[in-house]
């Protein structure tokens, strides 16, 4: 059987399979595989991203785009004239020109401490990149790397459900919690979160008005 | 550039969202010919809120297509007028809605009342008080309506919507189990009240025994199947979470679109428009009387349509901004201190104790629907404030939205913010933390305000509205103040960790806060400081009349759409027993 956790091959829509890699190396350090199991690579968030530069989202397509372009205080917030699109390109250029130069390799061939160390200086916006603030990359990918380790797996992302499962979310909602919330001592947990895509692909049944059974783990001491 | 003129109507409605689609259904159930003009696009619950695309968590709360498109329209925004306003790029701060049923459509259906205090802070607080205990600069001021005038319909916005709840004051007589510091009701809510989650519950325990009176606050995620005041049903809520943002599956939430607009669709002599984006309200030529509005509709055509009364209901931002652009109203200047339009910009100031358990587990993923539990001492005047340098307060409530993981993935501050240590703490406090939090309101000051943007125009070519806003030193004040007494409760529960966070610093747009934008158009009882009198009605043109949040002197710690409602009641009665019999100023 193959390996449900691994993350399937992909093929990309925006991305330059350079990088892909870069974003791999990058997710396999923000989120990694560890003793709790797979991590944000695994869990193909590198095709979330790449879905997602590929949307209207990645074009900037419902933010305000007139100028003039002024940088302004912290509370005026993103002024940037960058789009997402771009700012992933630039953004892995630069950083990649940075470690060659510093280290004499791209991004995803350096050990892991030195690729903990390079992330770390982004988000501080310790590294000089000539096209806009490591921080603000930085802060893109992070936010990118928790929407696609959770967002329902539709969004190619959250493969096999990882993130849900680390965290014990049911997906989407069974018919009826209104009886459930009033049971304070019962942890409510499922063996099998359910997505969209579930439903979408047969997977999960549901009944009239859409919702989907959940097939619970009995918590100790329960009633039968 | 041609324009098309319509034929006449009685009245044209300018954005239908909770405020407007009641004007709509109210004024054609009387029998006026009403069109009503939304910039948005139609919805049809039955596709666009369907299962199981209702509980997409990326979809609606991270990428939602019914909150405003800014490519086409924002704001702009400085904290002091000494600063160069910028455009806001990215949704942060707050949410503005764009379909048909505005942010009705999204919100999260916590349905308050304000406190009879809210409508009076001023002359309140000065005969508690005195004068001197008014903060500086601040420009509060009296609604020239009282909670007993609005009483009547705010009952009757419970019986549209299908609010649950368990009154607090019934006639005066206080009633156990509900809100006790609630202005007098005149009959209970026309559903029970919300059960309270695992959270919820543990909260209102440790309330109780530092001798607090916890209640579940009043929702429009009706707790049963109910049919409404215009013969509509409401479906029961699930408290399946994916609530506030989010559009209900299950036709349970009260909005436009469950309570209101389909009894509207069914009368001949409405029509509803959708994609027409209104651009000015049309004035005789003195000036005095407006003769209809004028719009872009879907292919791009400008469109006239005269109409007798013009009805604003575009929410705080445009409803400022229309009026600006149409020459109603005088605009307001914060350094003489004089003019109206834009002035008393006001928001909510919101802090929260987050709180870490090894070993309680809360099931974060139910509720939504407005389940909550509430305490109410430290809202408005409900306690003393003298010697504390601030009036007004907040209400501490846990609110159980139905924690989806995206947004909400809590952890202890201190921990490493990505790699091992941030996936091991996520895992771990996912399901165990919850957060009380201090929900304050806010007061009005001279230099917080809206005008038109010098700079930045819309895609129409029309300014944007500039938004000049920071907090003052009474509101940090308050926001430490009852944040402090939020995290005294939270101390009694014995969390493993906790964290305080009041507001503090400048206010910043980045960050999402709350979506209660109020002030701009606001209403009084002197024309020198308010653009309109107590039946939300236009001053100076008496054949227009605003309604929303816009029209708030200053903002209450209480959400903001019940009391919206209410008015759209309250002036939708005046319209139609008063004003139609006999145009012209009501006062
Ligand atoms: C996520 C979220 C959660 C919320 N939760 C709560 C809550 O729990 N409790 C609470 O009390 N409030 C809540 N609110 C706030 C609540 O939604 C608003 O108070 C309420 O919708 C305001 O009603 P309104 O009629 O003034 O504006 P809206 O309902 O927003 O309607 C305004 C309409 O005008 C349209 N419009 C704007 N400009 C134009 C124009 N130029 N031409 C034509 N049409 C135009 C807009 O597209 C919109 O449809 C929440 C809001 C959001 C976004
Ligand atoms: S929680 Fe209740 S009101 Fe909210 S979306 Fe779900 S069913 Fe509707």
């Amino acid at each position: 059987m193959p390996d449900s956790s691994a993350a399937p091959a992909n093929a990309w829509l925006f991305l330059t399979r350079a990088e892909a890699r870069f974003i791999d190396a990058a997710l396999a350090r923000l989120i990694p595989a560890d003793e709790l199991g797979p991590g944000a690579k695994e869990a193909n968030v590198t095709c979330f991203i790449d879905r997602q530069l590929a949307s209207g989202w990645g074009s900037a397509s419902r933010l305000y785009r007139m100028g003039p372009w002024q940088d302004g205080s912290p509370q005026q917030g993103n002024q940037s004239r960058l789009t997402p699109q771009e700012i992933y390109r630039a953004g892995i250029r630069e950083t990649n020109l940075h470690c060659a130069r510093v280290h004499g390799r791209n991004f995803d061939a350096l050990p892991v401490d030195i690729q903990d160390g390079i992330l770390k200086e982004l988000q501080d916006g310790k590294i000089e990149l000539e096209s806009l603030g490591s921080k603000r990359f930085f802060n893109m990918l992070w936010k990118n790397t928790e929407e696609g380790f959770f967002a329902d797996p539709l969004y190619g992302g959250n493969h096999d459900k990882i993130g849900w499962k680390l965290v014990g979310f049911p997906g989407v909602a069974a018919a009826n919690y209104v009886d459930l919330i009033g049971r304070h001592d019962e942890p409510y947990r499922v063996t099998e979160p359910v997505s969209i895509l579930d439903i979408e692909q047969g997977r999960v049944q549901v009944d009239a008005q859409g919702s989907p059974k959940h097939i619970r783990i009995k918590p100790a001491g329960a009633p039968k | 550039m041609t324009v098309t003129k319509l034929k006449p109507v009685d009245a044209v409605v300018v954005g239908v969202g909770v405020a407007g689609s009641i004007i709509c259904q109210e004024l054609a159930a009387a029998g006026l010919s009403v069109v009503g003009l939304e910039r948005g696009r139609m919805v049809d619950p039955a596709q666009d809120f369907a299962m199981p695309y209702a509980h997409d968590e990326f979809r609606h709360d991270s990428r939602s297509n019914l909150i405003q498109n800014l490519s086409r329209e924002t704001i702009t925004f400085r904290n002091a007028m000494s600063e160069t306003a910028l455009p806001m790029r990215e949704i942060g701060s707050f949410r503005m809605g764009e379909c048909v049923g505005g942010a009705g459509v999204l919100w999260g259906g916590l349905s308050w009342r304000f406190l009879p205090w809210d409508f009076e802070t001023h002359s309140r607080t000065v005969e508690r008080y005195g004068k001197k205990h008014m903060p500086e600069d601040c420009t509060n001021q009296d609604w020239g309506i009282t909670y007993d005038e609005l009483e009547p319909y705010y009952d009757q916005f419970e019986h549209i919507y299908g609010v649950s709840g368990k009154a607090g004051n019934l006639n005066g007589e206080i009633q156990t189990g509900g809100n006790p510091f609630e202005g007098a009701r005149s009959r209970e809510y026309p559903n029970p009240p919300t059960q309270a989650t695992h959270a919820g519950h543990l909260f209102g325990q440790a309330a109780a025994s530092l001798g607090f009176t916890p209640f579940s606050p009043p929702t429009s995620g009706s707790t049963r199947e109910y049919t409404n005041l215009y013969k509509l049903m409401l479906g029961q809520c699930q408290r399946g979470g994916f609530c506030s943002s989010f559009t209900c599956a299950m036709g349970a939430k009260g909005s436009p679109l469950t309570a209101v607009l389909p009894a509207a669709m069914k009368r001949s002599n409405f029509e509803l428009r959708a994609l027409c984006n209104v651009i000015k309200v049309n004035l005789d030529s003195d000036g005095k009387r407006a003769v209809g509005v004028t719009y872009i509709d879907a292919r791009g055509r400008t469109v006239e349509q005269p109409a007798d009364i013009v009805i604003i209901t575009s929410y705080t931002f445009n409803n400022t901004r229309l009026l600006l652009l149409s020459g109603i109203g005088k605009p307001y200047d914060p350094v003489s201190n004089t003019g109206v339009v834009g002035r008393n910009y006001s928001y909510q100031a919101t802090g929260s104790v987050k709180l870490f358990f090894e070993d309680k587990t809360f099931n974060s993923f139910m509720g939504g629907g407005g389940s909550c539990t509430a305490i109410d001492d430290y809202n408005g005047d409900n306690y003393d404030h003298s010697g504390m340098g601030f009036i007004g307060g907040g209400y501490i409530v846990v609110n159980s939205r139905g924690a989806a993981p995206i947004n909400n993935h809590p952890v202890p501050s201190g921990t490493a913010s990505w790699g091992s240590g941030w996936k091991k703490a996520v895992a771990h406090y996912y399901d165990r933390s919850f957060a009380i939090s201090s929900h304050g309101g806010c007061q009005s000051y001279r230099t917080n305000y809206l005008d038109l943007d010098p700079t930045y125009k819309d895609a129409n070519g029309l300014p944007l509205i500039r938004m000049s806003f920071d907090w003052r030193e009474p509101d940090l004040k308050m926001s430490a103040y009852v944040t402090k007494k939020a995290a005294e409760i939270a101390k009694a529960l014995n969390p493993s960790k906790m964290s305080s966070n009041p507001v503090s610093g400048k206010y910043n747009i980045v960050p999402y806060q709350v979506n209660h934008n109020t002030g701009g158009v606001i209403m009084g009882s002197d024309p020198s400081t308010s653009v309109l009198n107590k039946y939300l009605q236009s001053w100076d043109v008496p054949n227009v009349f605003v309604i929303g949040a816009s029209a708030f002197p200053q903002n209450s710690a209480n959400a903001p759409t019940e009391t919206v409602g209410a008015l759209a009641c309250w002036v939708a009665d005046a319209i139609k027993e008063q004003y139609v019999k006999r145009p012209g100023l009501l006062v």
